[in-house]
């Protein structure tokens, strides 16, 4: 079985704080890490190919050079190669751009039964790409896929997270599953995989055409979504702690309230 | 030190683990208990952290020292305990059949170590013989096909919880320390008992005893290495494992000093945080500094092995600095701590009890020193 994952590699949102005056992101010092959903899909690939050892998992990213890193960390993991579309002309893509993207490399890598992704990027949250990878790619998708029930042949069994509880869906294969964390627990990688991660090369896509694009395909040329301004809410005042008996508490609570004609 | 990015990418994994995986919680429960779970220790075994720096064939990971030192750093940093679960089959444990092992001893008794199904510990220590290893009273003598071992070996670390032990024995009385051998015996034969584990000052949760033997039957084909060629293959083997006791101190200053910076931002005195006054910058630039140093020393000591040039005299500079240094940041986070490091809720007490055993196990301070010595004087 041949089996993609898309990998996006993304600053750490636990970490990142906004700068009040412009509205972006500080990424300095942010460490950058692999989306952890892509984590819970790369994770759904391994258990697969642990089953079946003859399986190849191969991760495609697109992004900066730094992306090697997190790619590493994937091959570390336990996937087989992987390869990044990295080029000034893919930068500034939206949803739309980048899934046209990755939908080029995915061909370009050729063959495949089964393609992860992630249900969405911590950076981003719009769950959109892996939709629309599978449809650029003309394959049918199941999101939100919170269990892997059972691999035929010819199609797969999952469970699709919903609000109040799952769907359970068969799916013709080739297709498109978008993973969400309760699917799995993604692995540690493991010493060997570090030290083999290193010798293997990662294979990269520097040109458009080189995945079956031309240049008007791609990076901000191609995305039609335009941030006109970002903004981080307002800080909430720092709160008041009180001191005193509980009784004396009280009494300044509502007085203060009343103070304030809440009460 | 400015690391290659693949050594990065294995401290990123152990920090990770060692974050995620001993939790307070954990850590709380195994000081109570003085058990290690084992769920934790074969999610170790899967990451490879057993067989860090052993060889492939033998199921190991490849790795290096510089490797080997960075995960015990990251593990130890969190929990030293738990370190000690990665320097056994890495170092003292599988060291001396790595030394001298054959491709049979191999595969028998050290691929099982790094893969976690089996423990294996190291005994040379005895009740009499512990700086001076050579004066060991526990005797093995030759009969027909086997050797009769009998004698105790004391502070053996993980003995309760070992499948084989790696003694250390005298097979000829007359030499002193060239007439001893070692044998790799499995602890369920008869003969071999484990004394009650010892009730430690820290390193809580794994456990420590004697080991006795009475007339325990052993195959000649178990004995390891050369007849009478033992006492350097575990002078061989403490060179490298200082190494690790360096790195375990490096790891539990770093912890240290983590705990004593956050603390030192969080509690007010004279109605400003402690970290305001100069004295307490004062000690933390102290603590951060020497750690630096002997962070230095221990990367170095590791990197001069895997160029093929291992120094003992580095290796024991190593252990000494780091060890003593540890214990003195260990000091100084308590102290910072004021009153609460003297409790137990706050991780410095218990760091600061682990520590301790640091300068002390695998060649005492004075020890290295005598070795530090020796190599300038010849």
């Amino acid at each position: 079985m041949k089996i993609i994952v898309c990998a996006k590699q993304v600053p750490d949102t636990n970490e990142v704080k906004i700068d009040p005056v412009k509205g972006t992101l500080i990424r300095d010092g942010v460490p950058s890490i692999l989306n952890p959903d892509d984590a819970n899909a790369l994770e759904a690939a391994l258990q697969i190919k642990d089953a079946n050892p003859d399986t190849k998992v191969s991760i495609i990213s697109m992004g900066p050079p730094q992306a090697h890193y997190m790619l590493r960390e994937c091959l570390a993991m336990g996937a087989d190669e992987a390869f990044l579309i990295n080029g000034r002309v893919f930068s500034g893509a939206d949803t739309c751009a980048t899934s046209t993207t990755i939908a080029g490399g995915i061909q370009a890598i050729g063959d495949y039964d089964i393609i992860f992704a992630g249900r969405q990027a911590i950076d981003g949250d719009t769950a959109q790409v892996g939709p629309q990878i599978a449809q650029r790619l003309g394959l049918p998708v199941v999101t939100y896929v919170q269990g892997i029930r059972e691999i035929k042949d010819g199609s797969i069994v999952v469970e699709r997270q919903m609000e109040d509880g799952y769907e359970v869906i068969e799916v013709q294969t080739p297709c498109v599953l978008t993973c969400v964390k309760e699917l799995n627990e993604p692995r540690y990688m493991s010493i060997k995989g570090i030290l083999e991660a290193y010798d293997t090369p990662i294979k990269e896509f520097l040109t458009p055409e080189e995945i079956g694009l031309v240049a008007d395909q791609c990076g901000l040329k191609a995305s039609p979504t335009q941030v006109l301004r970002s903004f981080a809410p307002a800080p909430k005042g720092k709160g008041r702690m009180l001191e005193g008996t509980v009784v004396e508490m009280a009494k300044e609570l509502v007085s203060s309230l009343q103070e304030k004609h809440i009460v | 030190m400015i690391f290659q990015e693949k050594y990065e990418l294995i401290r990123k994994l152990a920090r990770e683990f060692a974050e995620k995986e001993l939790t307070n919680d954990v850590l709380d429960k195994v000081e109570e208990t003085g058990v290690f779970p084992q769920e934790i220790l074969d999610k170790m075994a899967k990451a490879g952290f057993f067989g860090i720096k052993l060889p492939k064939e033998y199921g190991g990971q490849g790795g290096d020292h510089l490797a080997y030192v960075i995960v015990m750093e990251e593990i130890a940093r969190v929990s030293a305990v738990a370190s000690l679960y990665v320097s056994s089959p890495n170092s003292l444990a599988g060291g001396p059949l790595l030394l001298s092992g054959t491709h049979e001893q191999l595969e028998k008794y050290l691929r099982p170590c790094v893969t976690g199904e089996k423990v294996l510990c190291f005994a040379l220590t005895e009740p009499g013989a512990g700086s001076d290893a050579g004066s060991m009273t526990t005797t093995a003598v030759e009969d027909g096909d086997d050797y009769i071992l009998n004698g105790r070996k004391c502070f053996i670390t993980m003995a309760p919880l070992s499948d084989y032990a790696i003694i250390y024995a005298k097979t000829d009385k007359s030499k002193g320390s060239r007439g001893i051998s070692a044998f790799i015996v499995h602890m369920d034969w008869p003969g071999v008992s484990c004394g009650k584990a010892e009730d430690k000052m820290g390193l809580k949760g794994c456990a420590t005893s004697d080991i006795i033997l009475e007339n325990v039957r052993v195959p000649k084909e178990n004995m390891l290495g050369e007849l009478n060629r033992g006492f350097s293959n575990a002078m061989k083997t403490l060179d490298v494992g200082r190494i690790g006791v360096a790195a375990q101190s490096i790891g539990v200053a770093q912890g240290c000093l983590d705990e004593a910076i956050k603390y030192a931002k969080e509690r007010k005195q004279f109605g400003t945080p402690i970290a305001k006054f100069q004295n307490t910058q004062f000690t933390l630039a102290d603590m951060a500094t020497k750690l630096t140093a002997a962070k230095e020393l221990v990367y170095q000591a590791a990197i001069a092995r895997d160029m093929g040039k291992p120094d003992s005299k580095v290796a024991s500079m190593a252990k000494y600095f780091a060890s003593e240094v540890c214990n003195e940041i260990a000091a100084k986070a308590v102290q910072i701590h004021g009153g609460y490091g003297f409790i137990k809720e706050y991780k410095v007490e218990r760091m600061y009890r682990d520590c301790r055993v640091f300068t002390i196990y695998e060649g005492t301070s004075q020890i290295q020193q005598m070795v530090i010595a020796n190599a300038l004087l010849k």
